[in-house]
């Protein structure tokens, strides 16, 4: 599975266990308007940590925060290279 | 009123702006927006249990100096909490908004609607009475504990300088009726700036989009606030000129990350409790605080440190709680002792979590006990650890090991996924989103300490 597979399966998951309606998870989705909320984020960065094996978020000095879900994946895929 | 004897000629420009709603303070000079001539209400202690912010705002204005007390019942505040409040604040009239659903009578006490738009006022009301100011801060289990102020110690950290030119435009990620929210709103108005105010639900980046049009110039909220807004395409409009954390460790990459974005803007960090009022700020783009901080005695704020937590002695803290039975707020030399763990790394302290045990999820507490409790109610549950998971989006989120009833040896994994979801769904009804674990894990056994008490490793 790449990065941005598990990162759709995982947005799912996070959705449907805090029922929030998910926004189509297209490339250039604003992840703000993605219908996660910041509980979401907050989960699914956990879980991405624990799949994944990295926190982009704490690991990088350059914290450009991602915009849209393409940036996430690209963030996360940077992270891995390093790691 | 608020105003009065403070600094008049500035706070009559204030404009305090709602998502749909603005109201110019000088105009309560002519006009109310209580139902009743505020004089009525005169040396009486009155909670403000309103449904939005604007409305608290108006009655806070309007009664300061006026009523003997005044409560902010924050939004979440529950019904079945309201009546221990009446009796612990002993309140005489309950201050609701125009279209609140309790009635007159119905929580056994008079009702006062308080909106817009304003009625004519019969005459002017001058305040001359010292108002205590009561918060809610969350408690362990039961009601949440009233914290009161004196209306000078929560002004005290205020800068009454020369008011800068043009007056600042304030903003806040934090609901006013909490202490970080009430901080904004006093520095707001009584430096004669002026205050748009958030509204619970709306998303981030319409508010950002809200207040970037409105010119706000300083805005606050939590490292978790912030890290949501940077998420947010909104900020590239928004150029502030003072952005400030609290209620939560600021950390050196959202430090960086608010400058890299807001290049043109100062970026501070205070620390500050319902309890311990503001300590200190933090302006050197630094996670930690400078040890000087705690060496000073007898300034205006005196930090101490003992078994790796803060202590704070000064004229902005809370006077007590108010209750009967209510716990000391202060030690016997005047000090709040916080139960936040600190560390000294060369020059400097670093905040490293909590001493007793209280999860913060972006800015909100959480009692591991209380979720325990519900976890525990699981028939196939034996007990369970709640603690909290750093996190770079809320600072931490809750996560659980559980010991189930079954032998681990002969132990049947096959409905775990079904179990965690049961576990959850407890959680879920009847705890508030935040506290509901995020992860469970099942363990074999629970560390207990010497005393027989589950092994709580705090920070």
């Amino acid at each position: 599975m790449s990065v941005l597979d598990v990162l759709k399966s995982e947005m799912v998951r996070v959705a449907d266990s805090q029922k929030k309606q998910l926004a189509p998870l297209t490339d250039d989705l604003v992840l703000l308007n993605s219908g996660l909320d910041s509980l979401c984020f907050a989960i699914l960065v956990a879980s991405l940590e624990d799949k994944l094996g990295v926190d982009p978020f704490t690991e990088r000095d350059d914290v450009q925060f991602p915009v849209t879900l393409g940036d996430f994946a690209r963030f996360y895929e940077a992270a891995i290279k390093v790691a | 009123m608020l105003c009065d004897g403070l600094r008049r000629r500035h706070s009559s420009r204030s404009v305090i702006w709602d998502v749909d709603a603005r109201i110019a303070l000088s105009d309560l000079a002519f006009g109310t927006s209580l139902e009743r001539d505020p004089a009525e209400l005169h040396g009486k202690s009155l909670l403000i249990l309103t449904g939005d912010q604007l409305t608290t705002a108006l009655a806070l204005v309007e009664l300061n100096g006026v009523a003997r007390r005044l409560v902010l019942c924050p939004p979440d505040v529950q019904p079945a909490q309201v009546a221990v409040l009446i009796a612990d604040a002993q309140a005489e009239a309950i201050v609701v908004s125009a279209r609140s659903p309790y009635a007159d009578g119905a929580l056994g006490l008079p009702t006062i609607r308080c909106g817009l738009p304003l009625a004519p006022r019969a005459n002017a009301t001058t305040g001359s009475m010292d108002t205590e100011w009561a918060l809610l801060t969350s408690g362990t289990t039961g009601p949440p504990k009233m914290v009161a102020h004196r209306f000078d110690a929560l002004c005290a950290a205020i800068d009454l300088g020369p008011a800068p030119v043009p007056a600042p435009i304030w903003s806040t990620f934090y609901d006013i009726r909490r202490y970080g929210g009430l901080q904004i709103f006093l520095r707001a108005i009584i430096t004669g700036g002026s205050l748009v105010l958030s509204r619970a639900g709306e998303g981030a980046s319409d508010f950002l989009t809200r207040i970037a049009e409105r010119g706000v110039t300083h805005i606050s909220g939590t490292p978790s606030h912030w890290r949501r807004a940077l998420m947010s395409a909104a900020c590239a409009n928004f150029h502030p000129q003072y952005v400030r954390l609290s209620g939560e460790i600021a950390d050196q990459p959202i430090l960086d990350a608010l400058s890299i974005q807001f290049p043109q803007a100062s970026i501070g960090h205070a620390y500050a409790s319902t309890e311990a009022g503001v300590a200190f700020e933090v302006r050197d783009g630094k996670a930690g605080f400078p040890a000087h901080l705690v060496q000073q005695s007898g300034g205006d704020v005196e930090l101490e440190i003992v078994d790796g937590r803060l202590r704070i002695r000064s004229a902005r803290t809370a006077d007590r709680y108010l209750g009967r039975g209510a716990a000391e707020l202060k030690d016997d030399r005047g000090f709040v002792r916080t139960s936040d763990l600190v560390e000294r790394r060369q020059d400097r302290f670093f905040f490293v979590g909590r001493g007793d045990g209280v999860v913060n999820v972006g800015g909100l507490k959480v009692h591991p006990e209380e979720v325990e409790d519900v976890i525990n109610r699981h028939g196939e549950v034996r007990m369970s650890l709640v603690k909290g998971r750093r996190n770079p989006i809320t600072g931490e989120i809750v996560v659980a090991d559980v010991v189930l009833r079954r032998n681990p040896v002969e132990a049947q994994h096959d409905r775990d996924a079904e179990l965690r979801d049961e576990i959850i769904e407890m959680c879920r009804e009847s705890l508030e989103a935040h506290k509901v674990p995020a992860m469970i894990r099942f363990v074999d056994a629970l560390d207990l300490s010497a005393s027989g008490k589950l092994a709580r490793r705090h920070a």
